[in-house]
Order: C-alpha cells, then structure tokens, then sequence
C-alpha cells in the first residue's frame, strides 16, 4: 500500500508539470505588454523597463519558466502588485477559506448523494425514489449562485435565520458557531448540483449491484434485507461511485468560486475573480496552479481510496 | 429513427423538456420582430419598475431598462455564446481525437497526454486563466469555455475512432491507395459524426451555463451588452430590495438548463436498450406471491413443492417458467432435478426460498411446505430465518456468486450472524472448521482470501461450506458443478455425498447431467418446458425411461468406452414458454406422437414413486 501510494504520488510529477507548462504558456500569451497592462499607458519608460525587469520579463520565455517553477519550489510564488503582499501568504489564507466551504459542500453532497441515491434505488418506482428523482431533476438545473441568491432572499431576507453573507459575523463573531450559521447557506447551494449528480449515479450503480448473483447469494443466505442493501450492494457500488466523487470534487472546486461572489466568502475563488480584473496576474498564476496542485493530490487519495475499497486492484 | 422519436416523446418528461425548449428558441429567434423596446435604452426615472407595470410586462431594471426586452435579447446571446462554444469545442475536440485515434502510436500518445493534463484541472481553473490571459470579455469567455470542453470531446472521440480505425474498411481504403486525409473525411468522419452529435447535446446546456457563469462573475460580457449571466451579475446589487431582476434571468437559465436535461436524460434512455426492456429494475428481497386457486393441503414430506406455478411478466407477455410442479424430499434423500436449459429447474429451484428475482418473478399459485409450514404465503421475516439456516443453496458459477469485495471469512461468518447471535471470533473459527470440511488445504491462510484470489473449484467449495454453515435441513444445489472440470466436479460430488451420509441432509440437486445424476441421486425428476414428464428411482429412470423425452435425452449423452456411434440430438427446440401449444409440449419433437398428444391436457398419472407424463409411454410404470 505504501509503494502504491508512494508510485501515484511519483506519476503526479509530469502532471504537476504539465499544469504550470500550460498556465505559464497560457500567461505568456497575453496579447499587449503586461508592464503597460499594469502601469497603465501613461507611464514613463523609466518606469516600464524597471518593472519588467522586477518581473523578469526582459529574458526569454524559457527562462523565466525556469525561474518562475524554481522560485516556486522554494516556495516564493511573486509578489502580488495589487495587494503588495507575497502570492503565497494571500493564497494560503484563501484557500483556508475555500477549504473551509468545499470541503463541507463536498462531504455534504457525497452523504446526501449517496444516501438519496440509496433509498431511490432500494425504493425504485415508490414514492421516495419519485421525489427524490424530481428533487434531484431541479438540483441539478439550477445554478448554484441563482440558487444561492433564492437561499439569501428566503432564509436570510424573509426568515432571518441566517447571516446573508460573510465568512464570519462583523461584531462579536469569531467562534465556531458563527462560522457554521455562516457556512450553511453557501456549502448547500454550492453542494446542491453535485449532489443530484451523485445520488442518480448512486441510483443507477446500486441498481445494477442489486440484479447481481452474489446480491441473490446474500437473501439466500439469510442475510436481512437492511444489510444487503446498506452492506453488500452499496459496498459493491461504492467501486463505480467513489471516481465519480473524484470528479465531483472538481465540480465543487469550481462552483465555489460563483458561491463565493454570492456569499462574498473570503476564498481563493472571489481572490482570484477580483486579480483577473484587476490584472494581477502573478496573483492569478500562483492561486491557479496552488489549487490545480492541491485537487492533483486529492485525486491522488481518491485513487487510494478506491484501491483501499477494491482488493482486485493490483497496488 | 423514427422508432428512436416515437420512444423518446413516450417518455412524457423529455417531451416537456422538448416544448420549453422549442417554445424559448422560437421566442428566441422571433425577438429582433417582435415589437419589443431597444434593451439599451435607460430611463432612470422608471428604474425598478414591478413585474406587469404599464408598458413593462416583466418591469425594469436598476437603469430603468425593459426586462422583457433585457430577458429575450439575453437568452438570444447566451444560446447563441453557448452553441458557438459547443460547436467549437466539437470541432477542434473531434479534430484532435481523430487524428489521436486514427495514426495512434506516439502521436497520440503525446496528444492524449496533453489531454490528460488539461483534465487534470477543475474546469474553471482553467477558464479563469483563459480568461485572465486575454481580458474580460463575451468574445475571450467563449473561447475560454470552448477551450475548456475541448478535452472532453478529443477523449470521447479518441475512444471512438480507436475502434473504428482497426475495422476492415479502413484498412480497405488503405490498401486502394487512399491518402490518410481523405481516409479521415469520407471513411471516419461519416461514422464518428453521430457520436460528435450526440456528445454536443449532452454538453451543450453545460456550457450555456458556463459562459453564463463567467458573465455573472463580470468576465463574460460587459454592459450595456448582456447576456442572462450578466443579468443576475448586475441584478445581484438589488437582489435584497428588488428580488424580480434577479429573478426573472435567473428562472430563464434555470427552464433552457432543465429542458436541456430533460431532453438529454430521453435521448439516453432511448439509446439504451436496457432500460427500454426494464431490466433494470430491481429485484425485491423475496419475489412477488399472486397467488390464485387454493393451496394444497400439507404433506409429511420434509420439503414438498407442491402443484408450483411460477411466471415472469415482461410487458404483456407472461412466460410460464413453472407450469404446476410437484416435488417433495425426505431427509437423507438426494432427489435430482434434470432438463435442458430453459426447462424451469432453476426457477423451481429459486421459488422454494422466494428468491426468483422479481420483477419479473411472480408466484401464481401452488405452495412450498418445509416441515408442513407454507413458505409462499410466509411473511419476509419469517423466509428469511429459514434462509440459508434450514433450507440453503448452492449455485452456479461461484465466481459471480460470491461477494467479490468481501474475505470468504467474512462471508462465511455472516451466514451464521444472519441466523444467530455469536461473536465473530467464534465464528471466524467457525469459517475455518468449515472450510477444512469441504477440504480446503490451508484453511487458516484461505479464510483471509478474496474471492478473486481462489481457483473456481476452491470457490465452488466455499459455496458449498456457506451452504453448510447453519447445518440446514435441505440444500439446494442449483447445478453446482457445471461450471468446473472434470476432476474437480468428481471431488465435489464425493463431498456431497459424504456430507449428506453424515448429516442426514436432503438434496435437490438440479442438473443436466445424467452422469451427476447417476452418482449421487436416489430418485429422479425429469423437467421438460416448466412441468415435470417422469420421476422415478435413479436406476429405473435411467435403465427404462418412460417418456420418449427421457429416452432420447439419455441417447444424447456419450457413452465412454462406448465406442464411435451417432449421438442421437433431439430434432427441433423446446417451445416458448410464453406460447406453450396444447396437449404435450414435446409433441412437435416426439417421433411418437398421435393427434392426443396435441390436444387437451396430458396428466402426470402414477405415484410419487414412479410416475410419467405421456399417453404413450415407452415402459409400462
């Protein structure tokens, strides 16, 4: 298990690679000059050259890949002109955040999506499975920051039960309960279509694991009907579930950032909205490629997780 | 094609999908005629204005703007944005998949690399740096969302060209000396192109949303151009005091991505033929009891199937799988059930304990009786505690039998904690006496096995000692040894026969094979289209069959040592189970056959002892 872990982690390495090949070589191709992006076009020439070479912009491509990648392993990521702070530091911060919200909409959506896509199945054409199939059927068409902005205007206008927006209350906030009135309205809306994809995947996997021979061995054995169904079949499409999580995972990555412009939540998703229209763009560059690592080595655990759950995987 | 529409527009929910999007496009493309005020034009006196206000069928916005106006200018933007991109996307994705696909080698290699590492991004990671490279804008979000869905399409239809690129045709074409353009253009293209379609449908609501998306986040289009994702964008400042500007784009997108859904979600069902047979429906926990007629009286047999009707109903169609079976075992008897496919063994076998898998399984009449109870009118509760602890079975093919993510162990343990309340280390031990019993070498070692890692014989024997766990009265053996060789087959059937002189058990065992038969049984029922046509001690079955079926079925197996000689086939096929002919459903095959045998009702006469089904049967009984 180790070495299987220890292999992935090695064959991420291209990937990595590749993924600041291609933000670097997508950066690169700015139409214009970045210093009079910047600068702005009144600026004196004296200007202009310092800052190009402040940013390195005076060498050729390959060049400054390399030393852009090298500083980055050491973990200088530039500095951000726009907030006149180091890349890294405001990154981090926000991504703290972002965790924060994703990681609960993703729990989130993989309990309810698997658990609704249980009961539909073990209830296939009751009347669970049919509400549960047109909850799922709106869930999954409405955009998370339209349903977002519905959330806002029901629970936080008209019923006043929750804050409207922010990470934590202005006055008097801080603590961990404030932080969860906070964090309901946004990890619902934003695990609500993730949700509906999961629980008809679940759905449709359970389905299948039910019509299989060993499902029959398991009645004819006695087993009850609760355990076949939470044991033996889900454990058996847990196996087509768990790369669909994976993917989810992505999806709610990206939704987080519509969510957190809804709920202005102080996340890596609003920060980097704001640099693209602000042109900071090293700030856009290191947030990019920091998450695109991140979701590489959480893929990474769900491909561990899958092998943990299937032994007829060859670690 | 036409079947293909007939089946989608039955599904009622795609149909609807199919009408709000047909009436929004028609709205769509009649808006530049329609009698509508310019949708730039501010009046800031009139901002705000409610849904239904004079002049305002939907009000105005926060620069007093027309929303109706707004509405109909912003879907016809964020289709058209959305469309462009999905047939961007489809062309440069398909045109990277196919050359991937087609030349194959390091070519695709190199490509499908590239692929992968742009996959390895969430979406709109990517977009956002697209997007951040070449500035805000409808133009740049476009090309961001195209760029974005490219990979998908060059996986997909990489995957497909793979396969065609290795078919007759191409090679053909090859060989006629035709150049690898034209080759791709008028042999690939023409059958990758449905593919194209159908992939661009499924992904083109998806990137309406998306460009929707980056306009609502400002990076899409900007004022006074707008599209519905800048609508909600701009609306979102008066979300709390003015709730219908937001409302009003956000309910729009919400109806084209749901009848886009709507619509999708037919086409797949209407492409998959699984679920139009409605395979996919679930088995319940016990099959499905309508039972008509009374139910016999009980026996003092240990297990009696008796006068057993068991049918699938598949649409209209209802197939007699089981057409009036009797059977009936005493302990210490082994009573073996004999037929070809499709005679309804299996299905007789499966109804004893209610697991014919139901729909399409129905039982309609008839009872099973253990011990005298009745198991078919029986409460779940009440089956399920005589599961596998006094009535147990074993089946076929133990590969696809056996939990293939659980240790055999653990399989094993659970059949004793179904049924009693014993801790697991107990009956871990348990787990290991039990495949010692069915002698298997190692047994301490192979109880921490997975199924996948044992032979197919060590599997079938680890089926066997499941169905021993609970010491049950009656095993089932739903041909248990056909999926083995010759020697494995020898040993297990020794097993059997062993364990059933120890234990005092009663076997069903249900085959097609007389050798089995012969060996291990001590009477015989021969099944023949769902009824049984002969039963009867082992050897005076074997030695002087009654029916004509029997006999010929016992000419049709090799002799050993027998030396060469034609093997008598049976002419014709066993009839339709749902179309069975009156009189005697072997009638058609039988050189015997007078014009009684294919009317009215042929009955089982004799005793349980020895008894046939045939007017004119070869051996008096």
């Amino acid at each position: 298990m180790g070495g299987y872990i220890v292999k992935r982690l090695v064959s991420a390495v291209p990937v990595l690679l590749g993924i600041t090949i291609i933000v670097f070589l997508i950066m690169s191709l700015i139409p214009g000059d970045p210093a009079t992006a910047i600068l702005g076009s009144y600026a004196t020439p004296e200007n202009m050259e310092k800052l190009n070479r402040d940013l390195g912009l005076d060498k050729p491509v390959i060049t400054r890949y390399f030393i852009w990648i090298t500083n980055m392993l050491t973990g200088d990521f530039g500095r951000s002109y726009s907030l006149n702070r180091p890349v890294i530091d405001e990154v981090l911060e926000r991504f703290n955040a972002t965790l924060i919200l994703a990681g609960t909409a993703f729990v989130l959506c993989s309990v309810l999506g698997i658990l609704a896509g249980v009961v539909s199945a073990a209830r296939q054409y009751g009347v669970a499975d049919k509400i549960i199939t047109f909850v799922v059927l709106i869930g999954i068409s409405v955009p998370a920051f339209f349903l977002g902005m519905m959330m806002i205007l029901l629970f936080a206008v008209n019923l006043r039960w929750l804050p409207v927006s922010g990470m934590y209350a202005i006055y008097g906030g801080g603590d961990l309960p404030d932080l969860l009135r906070h964090l309901i309205m946004p990890a619902l809306a934003l695990a609500a279509v993730a949700t509906g994809v999961i629980a008809r995947l679940s759905r449709s996997a359970m389905l299948e694991v039910l019509r299989q021979d060993f499902i029959r061995t398991a009645r004819a054995k006695g087993v009850p009907e609760r355990r076949v169904i939470m044991g033996h079949a889900l454990r058996a499409a847990m196996v087509s579930i768990i790369p669909v999580l994976g993917i989810q995972a992505g999806f709610v990555l990206s939704g987080a950032v519509y969510i957190e412009i809804v709920f202005q939540w102080p996340g890596v998703g609003r920060m980097l909205v704001d640099a693209i229209l602000k042109r900071d763009l090293l700030l856009v560059q290191g947030g990019v490629v920091f998450v695109a690592a991140c979701y590489v080595l959480f893929n990474i655990a769900v491909d561990v997780a899958q092998s943990l759950l299937d032994p007829r995987i060859k670690t | 094609m036409t079947a293909f529409l007939k089946l989608l527009f039955r599904n009622r929910l795609a149909a609807l999908g199919a009408v709000v999007l047909s009436a929004v496009l028609i709205l769509v493309l009649l808006t530049p005629v329609l009698p509508l005020q310019n949708p730039d034009i501010t009046a800031t006196a009139d901002r705000f204005q409610k849904p239904f206000t004079e002049g305002h069928l939907l009000g105005t916005d926060h620069l007093g703007r027309d929303l109706l106006s707004r509405l109909l200018h912003g879907t016809r933007l964020s289709l058209a944005v959305g469309i462009a991109a999905a047939l961007i996307a489809a062309t440069i994705g398909s045109a990277i998949g196919i050359v991937a696909g087609y030349f194959g080698g390091r070519a695709d290699n190199i490509i499908m690399r590239g692929v992968d590492m742009l996959m390895a991004f969430p979406y709109i990671l990517l977009a956002l740096v697209i997007v951040a490279a070449l500035g805000p804008g409808l133009m740049n979000a476009l090309i961001a969302v195209a760029a974005v869905n490219v990979p998908f399409f060059a996986r997909n239809i990489r995957g497909i060209t793979v396969g065609l690129a290795g078919r007759e045709f191409i090679d053909a074409a090859r060989l006629a000396g035709m150049g690898h353009i034209r080759i791709i253009l008028t042999e690939l293209l023409p059958n990758v192109l449905p593919v194209i379609i159908i992939a661009m449908s499924t992904t083109v609501g998806w990137m309406i949303l998306e460009t929707a998306g980056l306009s609502f986040l400002g990076l899409g289009s900007q004022p006074p151009q707008a599209d519905l994702g800048s609508m909600l964008g701009e609306a979102r400042s008066a979300l709390i005091s003015h709730p219908h500007t937001s409302v009003v784009p956000g309910i729009m997108i919400f109806l084209i991505v749901m009848s886009i859904n709507l619509l999708g979600d037919g086409v797949r069902d209407a492409l998959d033929p699984r679920l139009r047979s409605g395979a996919l429906s679930r088995p319940r926990a016990m099959t499905l009891v309508e039972r008509k007629g009374e139910v016999p009286a009980p026996t003092d047999d240990l297990l009696a199937i008796q006068d057993l009707q068991t049918q699938f109903h598949v649409g209209d169609r209802v197939y007699r799988a089981v057409g009036g079976v009797s059977l009936s075992v005493k302990a210490g008897e082994c009573l073996g059930v004999i037929g070809e496919s499709g005679s309804g063994k299996s299905v007789t076998a499966l109804s004893v304990m209610g697991l014919v898998a139901s729909p399409p399984g129905v039982i309609t009449g008839g009872a099973v009786r253990f011990q005298g109870e009745d198991l078919i009118g029986a409460s779940y509760e009440s089956l399920r505690q005589k599961r596998g602890d006094r009535v147990a079975y074993i089946f076929q093919d133990p590969l696809s039998t056996l939990h293939p993510l659980y240790r055999v162990g653990r399989q094993l343990s659970e059949a004793i904690q179904s049924h009693h309340d014993i801790p697991t280390a107990e009956t871990q031990a348990r787990a290991v006496q039990l495949l010692r019993d069915v002698r298997i070498p190692n047994a301490e070692a192979r109880v921490d096995n997975y199924p996948h890692e044992l032979s197919g014989g060590m599997r079938q024997r680890v089926g066997i000692a499941m169905a021993l766990a609970n010491e049950p009265d009656v095993i089932i053996a739903d041909e248990p040894t056909t999926a083995l060789d010759v020697t494995v087959q020898a040993q297990i059937l020794s097993l059997l026969d062993d364990l059933q002189r120890e234990r005092g058990l009663a076997i069903i065992f249900i085959t097609h094979d007389f050798g089995v038969v012969a060996q291990l049984c001590d009477r015989i029922a021969v099944m023949y289209a769902g009824r049984i046509v002969e039963e009867g001690p082992t050897p005076s079955v074997l030695e002087a069959p009654a029916h004509p079926y029997t006999k010929r079925l016992i000419a049709c197996v090799p002799e050993l040592g027998g030396g060469q000689r034609a093997l008598a086939a049976i002419p014709g096929l066993p009839p339709l189970v749902d179309d069975l002919p009156p009189g005697c459903a072997f009638a058609s095959r039988c050189e015997k056959a007078q014009e009684t045998c294919r009317t009215g009702e042929v009955m089982l006469k004799g005793d349980a002892s020895r008894a046939v089904r045939c007017h004119y049967p070869e051996e008096a009984i």
